[in-house]
């Protein structure tokens, strides 16, 4: 992405429009990423509740996966997983 | 319509006429009256603002902020601690070019703790990016206060007008209000970009920004108080053809011919010009170089005032705990550096907690910088004048 000059920027520090979390990918914040076994789930939604980022992708009702777009790698969802169930474990990320 | 007010009376009624839509404010000496009679005004149905009675100072800054990001004509008062406790909101405000105008009653600092008058308060905010006006007395604050809902609004920056704790702010003086309805008429209403209000239009203010953006947006801000200084003049101007008076940024009193003169700030300047006419009635060529606006420095205005003197007092009702003298002084050297003529410079530190300044010491003064001009050089470049030793 180009970086703006300062005259090309807001006054004030305003950013001009909502939502723009969206576009700020905070996936690449990672050391660990959390990998997600769709045979051991059981489709509690445990992770889904618990992830600080909205990084739990859940399509037609069911978990499908994680978002690494915006997952920071905390780890809550492993920790929240069902024991029993173990369907996230984390691993080292590798850039 | 001529009436007798003091300082804070005066402060008060600008804001009454200037009905701010928000002023958040919290009472502290000398500068206490300003909001308690305002709030008089808002009790009354007199105006339509939105008071907010916070708990402390950084509260008060915080909800101006907060207003003025919303789209709000904002205002509040303080003095001394009260200043220093807004001290991390100060710089928000400029941050996010909000214009706030602060009605500032100068006051020591503690410790020790003391009420009375001298300008390290407003000293100790001078780089947090508000535009400051120092004013002489109360007419000039009266007016001064409704000139800086223009400015700020204008520059989009946060504006401080003060005047000097208890020798202005409690002291009774004559002068002429302006109608109601002219000030309405002059200051119009505020029109803001974005408004935290606008549901409509959602924007961010106050976002993160790191390595990538800071010193963007802080070279913005140093922009805007690089073109403070005509906004200031052209506010001045109009203020001027519509009520017959105005204020300069830079006044040189009495300095066409004078060999020697003082620059200063504040209820001073009305001192020292007594001393400037008892001088001259003995044939002294005496100036007097009165600076309103410290923030913007003016530079080119000051060193256009102060490179055709032979000598010049610099007083400082503050002291900069540098060893290097007082703010003003400081500054005033320092824009002289590459001026191949310049003056001998002194510097005075006086007046400190509200200890007072005479006349016959300011004429004291004058006959010690003349001794510079006859000696030609400066034995002693910093004096703490009036101080005990």
């Amino acid at each position: 992405m180009k970086l703006k000059k300062w005259t090309e920027l807001e006054i004030g520090c305003v950013i001009p429009e909502g939502g723009t979390s969206q576009e700020f990918k905070t996936g690449d914040w990672r050391s660990e990423r959390p990998i997600w076994h769709e045979d051991k789930c059981v489709q509690c939604y445990l992770c889904w509740i618990y992830c600080p980022d909205s990084a739990i992708i859940v399509e037609n009702g069911k978990v499908t996966g994680i978002d690494y777009d915006f997952c920071k790698g905390c780890g809550i969802c492993a920790y929240e997983c069902p024991p029993k169930a173990g369907a996230i474990i984390m691993e080292r990320e590798v850039k | 319509m001529i009436v007798a007010r003091t300082g804070n009376e005066a402060m008060a009624e600008a804001m009454r006429q200037i009905n701010p839509d928000v002023v958040a404010a919290y009472p502290i000496t000398p500068a206490t009256e300003i909001v308690q009679i305002f709030s008089g005004f808002v009790a009354n149905g007199q105006v339509d603002t939105e008071y907010v009675a916070v708990e402390s100072e950084h509260s008060a800054m915080s909800a101006c902020v907060g207003a003025a990001a919303a789209g709000a004509r904002v205002m509040t008062g303080t003095a001394s601690q009260g200043l220093a406790l807004m001290y991390e909101i100060l710089y928000i405000a400029a941050g996010l070019r909000l214009p706030i105008v602060l009605c500032l009653v100068n006051r020591s600092l503690s410790s020790p703790i003391n009420i009375h008058c001298d300008h390290s308060d407003s000293m100790g905010a001078r780089d947090a990016g508000w535009i400051q006006i120092l004013t002489e007395r109360t007419q000039e604050a009266y007016d001064s206060v409704i000139q800086a809902v223009l400015i700020a609004e204008k520059a989009l920056l946060p504006v401080m007008v003060t005047i000097d704790g208890f020798i202005i702010s409690h002291a009774m003086e004559n002068i002429e209000l302006i109608d109601d309805r002219a000030v309405k008429e002059y200051i119009g209403q505020r029109s803001a970009k974005y408004s935290l209000l606008d549901v409509d239009k959602p924007f961010t203010v106050g976002g993160l920004d790191l390595q990538d953006y800071y010193f963007e947006h802080k070279m913005s801000e140093i922009d805007a108080m690089n073109h403070v200084l005509p906004v200031i003049e052209e506010v001045n101007k109009q203020f001027s053809q519509r009520f017959k008076r105005g204020y300069p940024i830079l006044e040189e009193y009495r300095c066409l011919d004078a060999e020697v003169a003082l620059l200063a700030m504040g209820s001073t300047v009305g001192t020292a010009r007594i001393a400037v006419d008892e001088l001259r009635q003995e044939g002294k060529k005496a100036g007097l170089v009165k600076l309103r606006v410290f923030r913007p420095f003016p530079v080119a205005m000051l060193k256009a005032a102060l490179k055709k003197l032979k000598v010049v007092g610099v007083m400082d009702r503050s002291d900069s705990f540098s060893t290097n003298g007082g703010q003003l002084y400081i500054e005033a050297r320092s824009i002289l550096y590459d001026e191949p003529t310049k003056p001998l410079l002194a510097n005075y530190v006086y007046g400190l907690g509200g200890r007072d300044i005479s006349i016959e010491e300011i004429k004291e003064i004058y006959r010690q910088l003349f001794d510079i001009r006859n000696q030609g050089k400066v034995a002693a470049p910093i004096t703490y004048y009036g101080v005990r030793s």
